[in-house]
């Protein structure tokens, strides 16, 4: 790895001054389970690092508005730990139990994984995140994209978002804090990701020079059920092929409200407006849910190798409602397949 | 002492640690994490060794610009590794070796160093059917075309047809021909010379001549024929050893290299390594304690071997570790060969096996590589058989041996196309496999005594139901099954096993364990030998300073170090009865060495301990020199059979399939060490459980490159997805035929096993490994499809 300068302020102003304005000049260091080996392979080749473990009031989890207030320095560990997320958010404390492995959850930041970049294999060989070849072409899409994008694939972006616990956030309507030299500012976390254009640009909208200080989660509501839905080949430690996140708001079994958001099909965390209207106004039942799995993939568009993705993630906004609803779904895993 | 051909194993009676469940000798070692590595081997002073390596599929190299990387602080040796004009095959090869004080500095060094490349046309995909027009190269061969087919693995019979076919264009003396099988040698120095032909246009296709038996055209017709087709392969894997390849070496003087290697063949590493670097043999002393698995790809020194001696000379001898990285490992360290057939297969309407017809390609790299056994286990019987197959020379990666090589390619196309001609004739494939078992030829009882017990412990008699399961809902569960057999017969080994006079008892052997329990086979066997416990012995192993050894390929360890140490054992011992028998005033043939004493048999009160009879050697310790007999030892054997039978649940929606439980029953011949055997199938059925359903060496087709050289996409069975595994050694039945290599067989049959398990759960072949939720989806596509229609 290149050498690079090492940072680790005691204040926000202090970290905020220390990065570049520029991306790739300067990385922030939390829990660094993304980042040290995208620097071990040369990906990222950051001058500087700035560690901001150091930084206080990052590291709570706390009530506000009536809502949860997550601090970016929160381990992934600490979030099924605690009661009041078990209580009243428990699809969120299911789906980030089910993250990584537990050596990197004990790590890994809630902040860093909304933040951590692609695991697509160009990116990850050093081919860059759009890739082409010598005439111009994406290699993405001339290659093998088995994993890559099913929605909002238009190009160059052909990559998909990583983190497993994004959609159920976003799916509770989460809103993240950011600051940087102008202060602080609050936005939607829809609104934080973004699907980019050129290698120039990142795969959210935080400035290069901004921090990631809290995630702010709304009240649950008494009516709220919600569930997280992976696909996965492996039992454990695997990334997912697909992942739905559904949140519902029910009136009896009447669906008032609903947010269904896959993962790892698209470059952003993809909120499905069409699963949502789907369902809304009705009941859940395997017909309904099916019927919002196949409204979710029907702007969905297959690359040459990845077609399949679009028959599991509909097969992933079913059980995610399904399960949502407090209803069985198949579990392979289980011995002998019962649900 | 015995005749030669007079040493046989002791009685069941006499065994308490032979065939026992005897807990592994270095299994405290290791859990505990004591246990030493070459990875762990970090002697004083020691360098960093990384190579500069090509990033295209194929190229010549044009330039290399070493001067930046020289002058790097830290950096201590460059050796160029390929000069420039070199032709480059693979991504990822070696072009220029650096040593340096520490892992940081000498992986900045290698991207310091500036290497030109000329890119040519690479191929790095190898599915897609070949043509079948291509005429058979009939040029003569070259040197190079020979070296290919070594390092190919293309069997030695093949090698010789060639040679006998083509002519050759070189002089018989241009190659090393005492290094090479004396067979092939042979073939060489009679072989025509004829002049070299300029090639034509290079063809990714190497068609072999078809093979054919009886009648095979004819053998598809009939009114009592019934047929099955299917297109049956799986990809180039890799053998992604746990502990990356590598070594540290060292100079111990300007003359002599210590070597500490991560290998499977601890006694040829000096042989491997001498000419290279300059040296006699002699002066290189190889050790290894421990290795975190080779699979097959351990045998050579390797270039990291032979530039971590390079780079320790040009930095003074100080010791120089060249291991490779998790990705170097998977994209350079070796590949399994593809393979890929489209096959027919007949029978009789009675399930009577007639007629086999198959087209096959596979790539074993830039070589070709060698075709697998098809039909697998039935080939010298099936009456009608036309076999084809093309090797597609391509750039993924070089072939290495790979756990029971060609196996679990040929058994998998075979048992395959097998089960679905089963489920064409509305058979139980148990009963289409009992009824044409003795196809099997010599293995065919073995087979029948397995089918039975895998039938109980899997409950298959009970829960097989035919093809699709009918139960409601997306998940079908199915059961499949196969059957396989490996040779095994022990390699050439030696060792000394000393007593002295002290009661001390000591072997040394020149082999290494893999981690498949050697050590604990030649405690068991020495401790037995002389009625003493295994504690009592000492065991020196693992260095070129102690007797020869074989390499730890072909499942042939177990064979030649067990009766090497029974040979050795049982003369030391006699020899010890005949300093002993004076003072228990019997003669040597009446004594036994049992339960740590020297006593008269039948007599369980004329004895001395085993201290006190050792005293009576005097000074001299008895040595004795244990060698076995290879092909004409009786003590081993070659030729096992195993069954293997899978259950598994396949979600139809998502295509992820779940192994529920796997069941192997396998022979080896005279079980030596049951715990360690065991554990061997349970290893063989975790790593078939892999192929079966995640490992796939994915290329990117324009850059040429491995997409997946990680752990992450380079995906590995993890504990939950395992399921039950039920593992049944045919002990006591099989002890007279001497004991027989393990390690290989066991992981032939997973992945037909579970391809044909998931074809029973859901009616449809999935033609591919691994046996992934696009191919899965596909598959269900395809037939939903062939419905409709």
């Amino acid at each position: 790895m290149n050498n690079f300068e090492y940072a680790s302020p005691t204040s926000v102003e202090q970290a905020v001054a220390l990065l570049s304005s520029t991306w790739g000049e300067s990385e922030i260091l939390a829990g660094g389970t993304d980042l040290l080996g995208r620097m071990k392979d040369y990906v990222s080749t950051p001058k500087r690092l700035i560690n901001i473990k150091k930084l206080p009031g990052l590291h709570a989890i706390s009530k506000e508005n009536g809502g949860l207030r997550i601090g970016a320095l929160v381990t992934l560990d600490r979030i099924p730990e605690s009661s009041d997320i078990r209580k009243n958010y428990a699809a969120l404390a299911e789906c980030v139990a089910e993250a990584a492995s537990p050596q990197i959850r004990n790590m890994a930041t809630i902040g860093g994984n909304l933040c951590q970049r692609p695991r697509c294999w160009y990116f990850r060989n050093g081919m860059g995140l759009m890739p082409k070849n010598s005439e111009g072409k994406s290699l993405v899409a001339e290659g093998d994209n088995r994993y890559h994008a099913i929605l909002g694939n238009d190009g160059p972006a052909y990559f998909v978002t990583p983190s497993t616990i994004a959609p159920m956030l976003l799916a509770l309507n989460a809103r993240v804090r950011l600051i940087g030299p102008g202060g602080p500012r609050e936005i939607a976390l829809e609104n934080f990701f973004r699907v980019p254009h050129s290698e120039d640009e990142r795969e959210h909208n935080l400035q290069a020079n901004e921090i990631l200080t809290d995630i702010l989660v709304p009240a649950a509501g008494s009516g709220m059920r919600a569930a997280n839905y992976e696909v996965r080949q492996k039992a454990a430690f695997d990334w997912p092929l697909v992942t739905a996140a559904a949140v519902l708001h029910m009136s009896g079994n009447t669906v008032q409200n609903a947010r269904v958001v896959m993962g790892a099909v698209a470059p952003v965390p993809w909120l499905s407006s069409e699963a949502a209207e789907a369902v809304t106004g009705k009941a859940i039942d395997e017909e309904t849910a099916a019927a919002a799995g196949r409204a979710a993939v029907s702007k969905a568009r297959a690359l040459s190798e990845n077609g399949y993705k679009i028959q599991i993630a509909a097969v992933a906004v079913k059980r995610a409602l399904l399960a949502a609803s407090g209803q069985p779904v198949p579990n392979v895993f289980a011995q002998g397949g019962a649900a | 002492m015995p005749e030669q051909n007079q040493y046989s194993w002791p009685p069941s009676a006499d065994r308490s640690y032979i065939g026992s469940r005897m807990g592994r000798v270095d299994g405290l070692a290791k859990a505990s994490g004591h246990a030493k590595y070459t990875y762990d081997y970090n002697p004083k002073g020691l360098l960093y060794g990384a190579f500069v390596r090509c990033p295209h599929a194929h190229a010549r190299i044009t330039s290399i610009d070493t001067s930046a990387a020289e002058s790097m602080r830290g950096v201590k040796a460059v050796e160029i590794v390929q000069k420039p004009g070199s032709e480059i095959h693979w991504a990822g090869d070696e072009v220029v070796a650096i040593a340096a004080i520490d892992e940081p500095t000498v992986r900045d060094a290698v991207r310091a160093v500036k290497v030109e490349y000329q890119e040519l046309p690479h191929l790095v995909l190898d599915a897609k059917e070949p043509p079948r027009d291509i005429p058979p190269d009939t040029s003569p061969l070259g040197v190079d075309d020979l070296e290919g087919m070594f390092s190919n693995q293309v069997p030695s019979n093949q090698i010789i047809k060639e040679i006998k076919e083509r002519g050759i264009s070189f002089k018989p003396e241009e190659v090393p021909l005492d290094r090479i099988p004396p067979e092939i040698a042979n073939a060489i120095k009679s072989a025509q010379q004829k002049p070299s032909e300029k090639k034509k246009v290079p063809s990714w296709y190497k068609p072999a001549a078809a093979e054919t038996q009886g009648d095979p055209a004819g053998a598809f017709q009939g009114a009592d024929t019934v047929v099955s087709e299917g297109v049956y392969g799986l990809p180039v894997i890799v053998h992604c050893c746990l502990e990356s390849h590598g070594a540290v070496s060292e100079w111990t003087d300007s003359e002599h290299l210590l070597v500490h290697a991560s290998t499977q063949f601890v006694s040829g590493i000096p042989g491997q390594m001498a000419e290279g670097l300059g040296i006699p043999a002699a002066n290189i002393r190889a050790v290894q304690q421990n290795i975190g698995g080779g699979f097959g790809s351990k045998f050579a020194p390797d270039r990291w071997g032979i530039y971590s001696a390079k780079l320790s000379k040009k930095a003074g001898g100080a010791p120089v570790k060249m291991m490779l990285s998790r990705a170097e490992e998977l994209e350079v360290a070796g590949c399994r060969p593809s393979a890929y057939a489209r096959v027919r297969v007949a029978a009789k309407k009675d399930g009577t096996l007639t007629a086999w017809d198959s087209f096959g390609w596979g790539t074993g790299g830039p070589g070709g590589g060698g075709s697998p056994p098809i039909p697998y286990l039935i080939r010298d019987r099936v009456p009608n058989y036309r076999t084809q197959w093309t090797a597609v020379v391509n750039n993924i990666g070089p072939a290495r041996a790979w756990r029971a090589p060609n196996h679990p390619q040929a058994c998998l196309i075979t048992m395959a196309a097998l089960d679905d001609l089963a489920h064409k004739l509305g058979m139980d494939p148990l009963k289409f496999f009992e009824k044409n078992a003795e196809l099997t030829g010599s293995r065919a009882s073995i087979y029948r005594d397995e089918f039975p017990i895998a039938d109980q412990l899997m409950g298959w008699s009970k829960r097989w139901h035919p093809r699709g399961d009918s139960t409601k809902g997306p998940i079908k569960r199915g059961l499949g099954m196969s059957m396989h057999t490996w040779g095994g017969r022990g390699h050439q080994s030696e060792c000394d096993l000393t007593i002295q006079p002290d009661g001390s008892v000591t072997i040394k052997m020149g082999t290494q364990d893999l981690g498949t329990g050697t050590r604990t086979a030649i405690m068991a066997i020495a401790a037995d030998t002389l009625g003493l416990t295994p504690p009592q012995i000492t065991l020196l192993y693992g260095d070129t300073a102690y007797p020869m050894s074989g390499g730890s390929g072909g499942s042939t360890t177990i064979g030649g170090v067990s009766s090497t140490t029974r040979r050795a054992a049982v003369d030391a011992r006699d020899a010890l009865f005949g300093k002993v028998a004076p003072a228990l005033g019997a003669t040597p043939e009446q004594l036994e060495a049992a339960k740590g004493q020297i006593r008269v048999k039948g007599n369980a009160s004329k004895g001395l301990s085993w201290k006190d009879a050792c005293a009576k050697m005097g000074a001299v310790p008895i040595n004795a020199h244990g060698k076995n007999l290879g092909g004409r030892d009786p003590l081993m054997n070659s030729g096992v059979g195993g069954v293997q039978m899978a259950d598994v649940s396949v979600d139809t929606e998502t295509g992820i399939v779940r192994v529920n439980k796997m069941v192997a029953v396998q022979d080896c011949g005279l079980v030596v060490s049951l715990e360690t055997a065991e554990s061997q199938c349970y290893g063989a059925l975790i790593m078939g459980i892999s192929y079966a359903l995640y490992e796939e060496k994915v290329m990117d087709s324009t850059t040429g490159r491995m997409l997946n050289p990680n752990m992450e996409f380079y995906r590995l069975a993890g504990i939950g997805d395992l399921g039950e595994l039920v593992v049944h050694m045919m002990v006591n039945k099989y002890d007279s035929r001497g004991v027989i290599g393990l390690g290989e067989p066991p992981v032939v049959s997973p992945g037909a096993a579970i391809s044909n398990a998931v074809a029973n759960a859901i009616g449809v072949r999935v033609p591919f490994l691994p046996l992934t939720p696009p191919r899965v989806l596909a598959a269900l596509e395809e037939s939903r499809k062939g419905t409709a229609a």
